[in-house]
């Protein structure tokens, strides 16, 4: 693990390195998460917007509110060194993406049988 | 996991304490990487779920099965729960075993919270007779929520037994990676069931 030099010279004063993240953040965290469950409820159950618009909605909020667990609870950008967990994620993201539209792509647009 | 944790103990045994820090930042890192995997384990239920959530076969569709009230409740309850597993980080940061116990304990009660009203609402559904074998629909739902509700459980027995632990152990560096690793599992859990909230149960109520 030679690639964590700063994990290494923080560890002799104690937890300041272990304390990953802060009341403060995690409180941002949730708030921002509340307010991002809340817009999609309030406007897809009050019919304030429909169809594409709803849609594209509700997956905005979805993946902003993962990115703010991502940064806010998990602390994603608190690594240090080579980004090994970022760079996983990358991967993973790739993946999932692939599965999920290559799946409805194939199945929606290019029935054989009918 | 109870397997790899257990093995993690002894294993760490005998290192000397730098040694030993890097492999428990090895061992978190080794966790994440799970996490993605199990990414991509849900990522594969949602897209069958997103091909098959038309295919009703006469049974009851998305927009006449969901009752909104109780899975907004169950959201709200995971985001909180996710918090407070945040909470007993920080705590145990400061070195407070009490702090740290205590939110896990209101973690998992909201957990089980959560679990409990899913297992509510599956029950409600099958006693109107909208089961797994009704529909495609079905089928791909009940896997999709039931995988995820599986992994809230498996969470909650895993908590308990940490708690057992850091309640006999206290903070070491041994229960600090795995309250750690725990904590990091929850957020997970609610950041797929964002996923599923949204792509199940709002754009099928839509």
């Amino acid at each position: 693990m030679s690639q964590h030099p700063n994990t290494h010279g923080a560890h002799g004063h104690g937890e300041a390195h272990e304390s990953h993240g802060s009341l403060k953040s995690y409180i941002i965290g949730f708030v921002l998460s509340i307010v991002l469950t809340i817009i999609p409820l309030v406007a897809i159950l009050q019919d304030m917007v429909e169809g594409g618009a709803a849609t594209a909605l509700l997956i905005v909020t979805a993946v902003l509110q993962f990115v703010v667990q991502l940064f806010f609870f998990m602390h994603l950008k608190e690594e240090k060194g080579p980004r090994w967990n970022l760079m996983v994620l990358i991967l993973g993201i790739v993946i999932v993406v692939t599965i999920v539209l290559g799946s409805l792509w194939i199945m929606n647009y290019n029935m054989v049988a009918h | 996991m109870a397997n790899h944790s257990n093995h993690a103990v002894s294993a760490a045994h005998g290192h000397g304490h730098e040694g030993h820090h890097d492999q428990d930042a090895l061992r978190q890192m080794g966790f994440w990487f799970f996490l993605i995997t199990d990414c991509i384990l849900f990522a594969t239920l949602f897209a069958t779920y997103a091909v098959l959530h038309n295919n009703t076969a006469g049974g009851p569709t998305a927009k006449e099965l969901f009752e909104m009230p109780g899975i907004i409740a169950e959201t709200f309850i995971l985001l909180t729960s996710s918090f407070t597993s945040g909470l007993a980080v920080l705590s145990m940061n400061r070195g407070d075993k009490k702090g740290l116990i205590g939110w896990l304990i209101v973690t998992l009660v909201l957990g089980a919270a959560f679990v409990g009203m899913e297992v509510t609402e599956f029950a409600n559904m099958m006693s109107e007779g909208h089961k797994m074998s009704t529909s495609a629909f079905l089928s791909s739902f009940f896997t999709l929520v039931g995988t995820h509700g599986c992994h809230v459980t498996l969470g909650i027995f895993w908590m308990i037994a940490l708690i057992i632990q850091l309640s006999r152990r206290g903070i070491n560096s041994t229960t600090k990676r795995k309250v750690n690793i725990i904590s990091m599992y929850w957020h997970f859990l609610d950041a797929v069931w964002i996923f599923v909230f949204t792509i199940v149960y709002m754009m099928g109520v839509m």
